[in-house]
């Protein structure tokens, strides 16, 4: 615990931040590369095709990790604003804002994939029900919170109003993932999390969890990398940014 | 945690809380129109409201496709294992459209004959290879795994 | 399975195509902005930093 609490506190620290995540980058990317390029193997040549969609299906690797990543970069971003509100922390709302974008792309990947997944199967790519509707929410949210943070001067206005719609956005969280099960959507309902286990055949299971991992380690990628350069905008004035710069001169 | 912060924690979570009691208040108001479709159960329940555009959702009962002479219309029966509908659609159908399937048809219903302008097919969750889903069947018909695992291409004549 | 009946995903080519390259590029461009904005930074704060020391150098005379 004291060992977890003191990497908390180091990590609060935007200088320490920095250092740390330098060294945790080429990790994070290679874990990824990694993982998402076995996923997409798996996933595209070995999986058998569906009894029901055939080879079309194979969407679901990209889709379904860009949408459970949607959700997950939302609750970050939402925990990260109340830590940050609570506790004022610096580091809270840089992983708040810095979460932001990547959230949008994951949203609007996953939006996009599934109308391409839609329209063979369905047979529209676009219908107002409560799973889609929700999702877009979700982009609309994602968007609200830049625009916001974006429309202030002052930074410490511009973080406190996006934390504040970060946290009531987290609403719509469990509307998305039970939107399936409270109403009768087009959608179809969840696969893998339901309390009889994963109604997959197992080959086709494997590279979607490989893959969702992988894109679990491509976000804390991407977060780490916008972190830094937010932390470098935020600290500009201050002596250790300077000494980066010359300690790197020096070194090359 | 100081009582400044403390104080702060309680307003998030209050704000969060009353929220939350908020949507679900908002959200079970609507829920009926928050429904996609119909279910032909509801529809019968509902006696016919013959006015205005439905979606109405169901599974196709197996061997009542019935394509009439002009070779573009079809006419089945949509159930959910309550009450059938007879459904009436002239226009292309999805790839997943076929007998045992689940689909969701958006028209009009005039005489318990529901009219639809527009037919989309509804998949389930499961996801299996051909080969373990004929497995599947020839071990247990009655489990509820689609008549034809396979793919009948839009068009034919069923 | 030939080259060609994979390339051709059962006759969905277009859609399994056209999702798997769109997240592609957003998985790469996610990586390559944030990259060269860092870059850009570093070089802003370069500049910076030697304004400053040669503002200081020449208050110094």
């Amino acid at each position: 615990m004291n060992v977890l609490l003191k990497f908390y506190h180091r990590l609060g620290s935007p200088r320490e931040f920095y250092e740390i995540s330098g060294s945790l980058i080429p990790w994070f990317g290679t874990i990824s590369l990694i993982l998402i390029l076995t996923g997409s193997y798996l996933g595209l040549v070995v999986a058998p095709a569906d009894y029901q969609q055939g080879e079309s299906y194979r969407i679901i690797y990209v889709h379904v990790p860009s949408a459970w990543l949607s959700m997950l970069i939302y609750t970050v971003l939402a925990v990260s604003a109340m830590i940050g509100l609570i506790w004022r922390m610096k580091m809270a709302y840089v992983v708040m804002i810095c979460s932001a974008a990547p959230g949008a792309w994951f949203t609007l990947v996953a939006l996009i994939t599934g109308s391409l997944w839609g329209k063979p199967m369905w047979g529209t790519w676009w219908q107002w029900d409560a799973r889609l509707t929700s999702e877009l929410l979700l982009l609309f949210l994602y968007i609200g919170i830049i625009a916001l943070y974006n429309s202030f001067y002052e930074r410490h206005l511009a973080e406190k109003s996006a934390a504040i719609l970060a946290v009531v956005g987290v609403i719509n969280l469990p509307i998305i993932h039970y939107s399936v099960e409270w109403w009768n959507t087009l959608h179809q309902g969840s696969t893998v999390i339901r309390s009889d286990g994963p109604s997959m055949d197992v080959r086709m299971l494997w590279p979607l969890l490989i893959m969702a991992v992988g894109f679990n380690f491509y976000y804390g990628l991407i977060l780490m990398l916008r972190a830094r350069n937010q932390v470098l905008i935020q600290e500009a004035r201050n002596s250790w940014v300077a000494e980066l710069v010359v300690n790197k001169g020096q070194a090359s | 945690m100081t009582p400044k912060q403390k104080s702060r924690m309680r307003l998030v979570l209050l704000v969060l809380a009353g929220l939350g009691i908020t949507s679900l208040l908002a959200l079970n108001a609507f829920r009926s129109n928050l429904m996609y479709f119909l279910t032909p159960a509801e529809m019968v329940a509902g006696d016919y409201p013959e006015q205005g555009m439905y979606r109405l959702g169901g599974m196709v009962v197996e061997g009542s496709i019935n394509r009439l002479e002009n070779g573009i219309t079809v006419e089945f029966d949509l159930t959910d294992y309550e009450q059938t509908i007879t459904v009436r659609y002239t226009g292309i159908l999805p790839d997943l459209f076929r007998e045992g399937q689940g689909i969701v048809a958006h028209g009009r219903i005039e005489n318990q004959l529901f009219t639809a302008e527009e037919v989309l097919a509804k998949h389930d969750e499961s996801y299996m290879a051909p080969e373990v889903a004929e497995a599947m069947k020839n071990v247990d018909m009655s489990k509820a795994i689609p008549a034809s695992a396979t793919k009948i291409p839009a068009g034919t004549t069923l | 399975m030939s080259f060609n009946e994979f390339l051709a995903m059962g006759g969905y080519a277009q859609y399994v195509w056209s999702s798997w390259l769109l997240t592609l590029l957003v998985l790469l461009w996610n990586v390559i902005a944030p990259r060269y904005k860092h870059k850009k930074l570093l070089q802003q704060v370069e500049i910076q930093t030697k304004r400053e020391q040669l503002k200081n150098s020449t208050n110094k005379i």
